[in-house]
């Protein structure tokens, strides 16, 4: 693996399998008494976010805490920073106090690329969302979610698994990394958005786009929900959230349109009414609750591979030779 | 006297020079000289016009003031820049242009022509007293927001007919602001896979198809800035066969950079407008080449570095380009055939100083004429050094990078002030 994570493109085929083959082992850990490994004790761990979230955040920490890190909560207020100071004083700062790992959330697309790329920070550094990038761990804890409900098993990836991604991919670095995560693990992406939300040069990218859900509900074995950002009303890229709703949103009736097997995935926090109507978002084909828990065993796998070990035969449990291949 | 010197690329030549004046220009020439160029294998081209220049003075000297902005023309071979009106204060008043004018003429190494801003405070609202900046000591004659556009129209209009009454022209920066709110690098393939705010083409080019007609509509001269994308050069070219009076100007960094180089998250590549496709790299060359695009201004715009050291989002906008304008004009240019020396000559200091009317830059190098030269060496090659720069700013987007060619000497009024590719005081004998 590389020593950073800041992209989706990062990950080999191999690379993101590892990651959820670790990530099934310490999902196991959660089940225990004492939910705790010592891999990386006395490693310095710090969560930078320029940006809240407090769901990201508390499921990096969590991860951190369960691998027995020395976690330093880094809010760093940025948006009223007109120069780049912050950013690179606040890394220096890291530096001096000797971060192993840095996991950034930014609201600019790029920053911890640039963290990645400068020579502010020498530990390693952990995309938590960047502006409308990329969010690699959603897209892995995605991945893992999936493969648990589709494909199960270590070593398996999600081979002509058929993955339709809702709403403003535009805006969604949860869809960014996604198409490029999915495609590695070697699924088949369709974006439906309104022409609004979809990025200018998308016939580049490894997926089809369709803006009619009702025509992709039928050959969809997940339906991955984006969050819309009210705001983004004010902007014109959709008439009426009543309107977005009518032909965007996900309801019981386009439920049932979908083969039995079918999940739906929110990365949350769920808008309910317009992107998703109660009776989905509570329907237990909805893997929204899941995918929170499975942040957490993604996450812990992601640190332990960049600052633990590298390779899986350091993982805590013996058994998955076959995945190590 | 100057042995050898290749004239617009020409055969060897001598050039003799004497108060300030080309005296004699042939074949061995015998006469008497204080001092003796050689001048073998160096091309000479009439001294560079730069019609887009950032100083920075008054207001940001940390980035770069009159003197270490008129330092780094000379060193690029440039013996006029036209000093951009966004300053602090703005160049909106005959005060600020004459301060800024009289600073051009104490640092003695180019002569500076300042443009008066459009309108007061570059607020696009109220025309600014153009009259009164064109009467100055300065003799004002081009006039830009550069930095913000000229959006709304009926001002736009107003400024065009307004500077006819003393030959002037609006030099417009056309960017339609609705349509970049947020903006941060093109918008395209590269836009949409990096997640930043995109810089339409169409921003810039329905401004220019609206200039342009407002143009022809009250019968003035247009202007338009560093031109990038192959749209707008086919509007450019549409309003000249209409027989229109409209120019336009390219920057060295469009004719060779594209925005894939923004995959690197990089700051140095950050620019208004931004780097654009390969696609329209190639249209920009070819417009240079054929003439639709009459001239190469460099947009020079230093910035200290922790401007530039911090993230994409926050970063300042803009390049250093007068120490490089050359040796990228002659690797996007010259060495792809697609324009002579003698095109270098026109597009870089022919047609920009015709465009600025200024009287005594962009002459023929011919006897008689204001000795205004610069002595290029074409087979010179190195690696970009920015710390060598005049420049008081290194954001260079050509840091390491192998660029052809080096300015040898550069004459302003027959006095040095480079000479071996260095800096010489001006008024000390060469
Ligand atoms: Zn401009």
């Amino acid at each position: 693996m590389k020593r950073h994570l800041v992209s989706a493109a990062d990950l080999s085929r191999d690379d993101a399998l590892l990651i959820l083959d670790t990530a099934e082992e310490l999902a196991q850990l959660s089940g225990r008494a004492v939910k705790k490994l010592p891999t990386l004790r006395g490693r310095t761990v710090v969560n930078l976010f320029f940006e809240d979230s407090t769901r990201t955040k508390t499921s990096f920490e969590v991860a951190e805490k369960r691998l027995s890190a020395d976690v330093i909560n880094f809010a760093a207020k940025g948006s009223s920073v007109s120069k780049g100071e912050s950013l690179k004083d606040t890394a220096l700062t890291l530096q001096a106090m000797g971060a192993d790992a840095v996991v950034i959330r930014h609201h600019a697309s790029g920053a911890p690329a640039r963290l990645a790329q400068s020579d502010w920070l020498h530990g390693s550094v952990i995309n938590a969302g960047d502006g409308t990038h990329e969010h690699p761990t959603q897209a892995l804890l995605d991945a893992f979610t999936l493969r648990r409900h589709l494909n199960p098993g270590l070593g398996n990836d999600l081979s002509g698994r058929r993955v339709t991604i809702v709403g403003d991919v535009l805006h969604s670095r949860v869809a960014r990394s996604n198409v490029l995560l999915l495609n590695t693990l070697g699924a088949e992406v369709t974006f439906v958005a309104p022409p609004t939300l979809v990025p200018i040069g998308i016939e580049h990218w490894p997926c089809e786009v369709s803006y009619d859900l009702d025509a992709a509900l039928a050959k969809t074995d997940a339906l991955m929900m984006l969050r819309v950002q009210r705001e983004r009303m004010n902007a014109a890229f959709f008439p009426t959230e009543r309107e977005y709703a009518r032909r965007y949103g996900m309801n019981g009736r386009r439920l049932a349109r979908l083969p039995e097997h079918a999940v739906v995935m929110h990365p949350g926090p769920m808008v309910r009414g317009m992107e998703i109507t109660a009776e989905v978002a509570d329907s237990p084909r909805c893997t929204a609750v899941e995918q929170v828990a499975n942040g957490v065993s993604i996450r812990m796998a992601v640190l332990y591979l960049l600052l633990g070990g590298a390779t899986l035969a350091d993982a805590p449990s013996t058994n998955q030779s076959e995945a190590a291949k | 006297m100057i042995r050898n010197a290749q004239i617009l690329g020409g055969p060897a030549q001598d050039i003799l020079i004497a108060d300030g004046t080309f005296q004699q220009i042939g074949t061995d020439l015998r006469a008497e000289a204080d001092v003796e160029i050689d001048a073998t294998g160096l091309v000479a081209l009439p001294g560079l016009v730069d019609l887009h220049t950032h100083l920075r003075e008054p207001g940001r000297e940390d980035a770069e003031t009159v003197l270490t902005g008129t330092q780094a023309a000379a060193k690029g071979g440039y013996t006029a820049v036209h000093a951009m009106a966004n300053t602090f204060p703005v160049a909106d008043t005959a005060g600020v242009v004459e301060q800024v004018w009289r600073l051009g003429k104490e640092s003695g190494y180019c002569d500076v022509q300042p443009v008066g801003a459009v309108t007061v405070g570059l607020e696009g609202k109220k025309l600014a007293e153009l009259g009164a900046m064109h009467d100055s000591a300065a003799g004002v004659r081009v006039f830009s927001d550069d930095g913000k556009c000229v959006d709304d129209a009926v001002i736009m209009r107003r400024a065009l007919e307004y500077v006819k009454a003393f030959d002037g022209v609006v030099a417009q920066h056309a960017q339609e602001p609705r349509l970049t709110e947020g903006a941060q690098m093109n918008e395209g393939q590269v836009s949409g896979e990096l997640g930043l705010g995109g810089w339409p083409a169409v921003a810039e080019e329905s401004i220019i198809a609206r200039d342009v007609l407002l143009a022809a509509h009250v019968g003035s001269r247009l202007h338009v800035c560093h031109v990038s994308t192959a749209g707008s050069v086919e509007i450019i070219r549409w309003a000249k066969a209409k027989g229109w009076d409209v120019t336009a100007e390219v920057t060295p960094h469009h004719l060779l950079l594209t925005d894939e180089l923004v995959r690197s998250y990089d700051p140095v590549y950050k620019v208004n407008p931004p780097l654009r496709t390969a696609e329209d790299v190639q249209a920009l060359r070819k417009a240079l080449a054929d003439g639709t695009i009459d001239a190469v201004a460099t947009d020079h715009a230093p910035h200290p570095a922790e401007d530039k050291d911090c993230e994409w989002a926050v970063a300042a906008m803009g390049m250093v380009g007068l120490e490089t304008a050359l040796s990228v004009v002659q690797q996007a240019m010259v060495d792809t055939g697609l324009l002579n020396w003698e095109g270098v000559a026109d597009r870089m200091s022919h047609r920009p100083a015709r465009i600025g009317r200024l009287a005594g830059h962009g002459r023929p190098v011919s006897v008689g004429e204001p000795a205004n030269l610069v002595l290029f060496d074409p087979a010179y090659r190195g690696t970009v050094n920015p710390e060598s720069f005049a420049t008081r700013s290194r954001n260079t987007p050509y840091r390491g990078l192998d660029l052809p060619g080096r300015v040898h000497a550069t004459f302003l009024r027959g006095t040095a002030t480079v000479l071996a590719g260095e800096l010489v005081e001006p008024g000390e004998p060469a």
